[in-house]
Formats: structure tokens, sequence, C-alpha cells
């Protein structure tokens, strides 16, 4: 019994490790779609997300997109991509990213990445 | 069909009455008032410069002045003249001392659509794009402070600002909230293109129509040229030979914008030759070859553009459908310049 106790008590901890592990590093997904960003299908002008997050822009449009931030807080060129694809960023400090699309400049949006 | 062109206004009541055979051209009507490719019928506007007829009007006469200029020789119509799709007719323009620009003059048609304005996208609004020619050493070539100073000794224009912007006074933001006023009349008419859309079969010819499908489909020009206004409010690298202008990329450096352009608008396209930004082709037919053949220079060409190896008969169409496009040049008067 001592040594099932102590096989679920680890089971736990790891248990509980992973999730806090997940909850750590969470991963989103921004949809562009009619020249705007979107998460799960709602215009979204600020995400927040969490140090070490990561966002993957994916291309709803049936032309290329190129999104990038200039943004000190992260700085970046996810290059042009086409319909279906996707490209993600990590966010390594906190701070706002201004994040928009070279080809299409009406398209921005932020992350607000927070400790 | 004329009806229903007429029936995008207030006639739409009248209809209602008509039973039955009035209900299947209402719904026509819906179809036609959500028709992406048809000119919404408000001009948009900031709200701190509605327009009105004072507006226009001085705004006009500022435009058609050559005294805005420091050789008092330039105005902003002598580039984009009236005659001349609201452009020059020119590979590039002309600017102070006779010198030929780095680009050719975009047509003002339709700019008070645009979401950023100038090849390179640099100002955000007609008001302030306004400005930049008169004051740039290569175009105008004007000093902002002498220009004001002169204008405000000029008493017929002491008189149309204040009727225009009542208690703002004579000023570099009265003179261009003025010129954008007028820039926002600059629009485009009816084409057989708008006429086809709105219901009329006959409006234009079948190979409009193989063009117009070519447009959307295999020729892949709505990727980049969109709506009613034919834009993306967009830049692109579309591989032109010889090119070395860095276009948006001195703006924005992010590599594909190296060498792009805004996309321009494609209405009254047979007013506004020569074409591209550089005004390298003369025709549309240049320009359909061009990207036929996937553009010429493949080093950081936009990745829309690819080879399409069209028929002769698929260009021709193109062409045909983008003549389509051209409606009846608005009737424009020269202004009597005040003094």
């Amino acid at each position: 019994m001592k040594i099932k106790t102590k096989i679920a008590a680890l089971t736990g901890i790891v248990s509980a490790l992973l999730i806090c592990s997940a909850v750590q590093a969470s991963e989103y997904e921004i949809t562009q779609e009619h020249k705007t960003f979107k998460q799960n299908g709602e215009k979204v002008e600020r995400l927040q997300v969490k140090v070490g997050d990561t966002v993957a822009f994916r291309n709803g449009d049936r032309f290329f997109h190129n999104i990038y931030s200039l943004s000190d807080t992260k700085n970046f060129d996810l290059g042009s991509y086409r319909k279906g694809t996707a490209r993600s960023v990590t966010f390594d400090k906190v701070g706002l990213a201004e994040i928009e699309c070279a080809i299409h400049p009406e398209m921005y949006m932020e992350v607000e990445v927070i400790r | 069909m004329k009806c229903l062109k007429n029936m995008r206004g207030s006639g739409r009541m009248v209809l209602t009455a008509l039973g039955c055979a009035a209900l299947v051209v209402l719904s026509a009507n819906a179809k036609v008032d959500n028709d992406p490719y048809l000119r919404p019928e408000m001009v948009p506007a900031p709200a701190d410069n509605a327009p009105n007829e004072a507006r226009v009007e001085l705004g006009k006469a500022l435009f058609f002045d050559p005294r805005l200029s420091g050789s008092k020789w330039i105005s902003c119509a002598t580039c984009h003249n009236p005659a001349l799709g609201w452009s020059d007719g020119l590979p590039k323009g002309i600017g102070e001392g006779m010198k030929e620009l780095g680009r050719a003059t975009p047509t003002i048609l339709n700019t008070a659509y645009n979401k950023l304005q100038m090849w390179d996208g640099r100002f955000r609004s007609l008001e302030e794009q306004a400005l930049g020619p008169i004051q740039a050493n290569v175009e105008m070539h004007k000093d902002m402070k002498a220009l004001i100073a002169e204008l405000k000794k000029i008493s017929g224009y002491s008189e149309m600002f204040e009727k225009a912007y009542p208690g703002e006074g004579v000023s570099e933001k009265t003179l261009a909230k003025a010129i954008a006023s007028f820039e926002r009349t600059v629009v485009s008419t009816e084409s057989a293109f708008d006429r086809w859309r709105m219901g009329d079969d006959h409006a234009v010819a079948d190979e409009v129509k193989r063009g117009f499908s070519l447009f959307e489909g295999k020729a892949n020009c709505s990727r980049c040229h969109q709506g009613f206004n034919f834009v993306d409010d967009g830049f692109h690298n579309i591989g032109l030979k010889g090119n070395t202008d860095q276009g948006r990329f001195a703006k924005v450096p992010v590599k594909v914008l190296k060498g792009a352009f805004k996309t321009p608008t494609l209405r009254d396209i047979e007013l506004t030759a020569p074409y591209m930004h550089n005004g390298a082709y003369k025709t549309l037919e240049e320009v359909v070859d061009h990207y036929s053949r996937g553009g010429d220079m493949k080093e950081g060409l936009d990745p829309n553009i690819e080879a399409l190896n069209l028929s002769k008969q698929e260009k021709s169409d193109l062409v045909a459908f983008m003549k389509s496009l051209t409606g009846k040049p608005m009737d424009i008067t020269v202004p009597h310049l005040p003094n």
C-alpha cells in the first residue's frame, strides 16, 4: 500500500508539473481572414499572452500574407506564406508587440506579453 | 436596367407599391447594394473635414492654382490633369525645373477610398498627402510659411477660406483640408462593367465576361486588384525589369517590401497610360504580357505573381475586361482663380 501510495503521489506530481508546464507555455492560433486578424472567428485587436507562449499565424485568405513586427518586445518577420499554412513566433519578453502584415498594412493587432 | 441604377437611392420606395414584379426587382437591387464591385455611393471623409460646397470650391481653386508652387508655374493639376485621367500621360512626372521625377504620377481618381496615399503609402490621409508635393523640392518646391503669407494677401482667398472653414483662418491645415475636399469629388463614374454588374447583360461583350472570369480565376489578378476600386491597399514587387527603386521598403524595412509599390486602381485604366510606378508599359497589352510571363525580375518578386502562360485569346479578353472599367469622365470646369 505504501509503495502504491508513493507511486500515486509521484504520478500526481508529474501530472501537476505537466499541467503547470502547459499553462506556462500556451499556444495560440490567430487566423488571417479577409485581411483581418481573427481568433476563433472573431476579430482580435489585442491578444494577451505570457512570456514563453507561442502564437501561430494561419493564412485563411486566397492570397499571401507576411506577418511581422518591428517592436522592441519582439522583432520578427515570418516571411510570405500561402493559404492554409501557418508560421509561429514565441514571445520571450514582457511588453507590447505591434503585429502587421507587410503586404496589407491595414492588418494590425497587438500582442501584450505579461509574466 | 436603368431603373435598377436609379433604385440605388430613394427610388426603392416607389417600386414597393408595384406588387410582385417589383419584389423580384427589389431582390435584385439588394444584390446590387451588396455588390463589392460597385462603388459605394458614400465617399469617406474625416469627421473634422466633412465636405461642403464652399470647401470643395476652395479646394478646386487651390488645386488649379500655380501660385502654390515656388516657380508659380506648377499647380496640382499640372501633373494631375483632368484631361489625362487626372494624371499626366508621362512615364514619370515632371517637377521643379522641368526635371523628371523618380516615379509616375498616380491618378487621383478614387483616392478618397485609399487607406494609404502615394506609391509607397507614406501618407495616411488626403489631408497629409496634399501638403507633400507642394513642399517637396523636386516637385512644387514651395515654402509653406511663404505660401500661407501669400494666400492671406489675396482677399478672394481669405473670403473663400472663411466661408469654407469659419474661424479657422488661412493655414497649412485649412489648405490641406480644402484640397482634400476637392479630391474627394474625383470619383469614378458608371462604366459598362458596372451596368453589367447591375443586371444589364448586354452592357458588355462576351470577351469582357470571359476576361472578368480570367481576372478572378486563372490570371490571379484579383489576388491584389479587389473590390470596386480594384485595389487591396497593399504593396507588391511585381518584378519590373531594371527596377532599382526600393519603394515601400524605404518606409517599412521588411524584406518582402523591397521594390514593392501600392496596388493602383484599375478604374478608368484606359485614360491613365503609361502603366506601373515607373511608366514601364505604354499599353494594357504590354501589362498583360508582363503578368503572363510572371514578371521579369525574379528576385524579391511578390509570391502572388507566377507565370500564367495565357493564350492570345485570354490576353485579349483580359484587356477587353479592363477597358470596360472606364467610365464617362466627370465634367470639370476650370475655376477662375481669386485675386
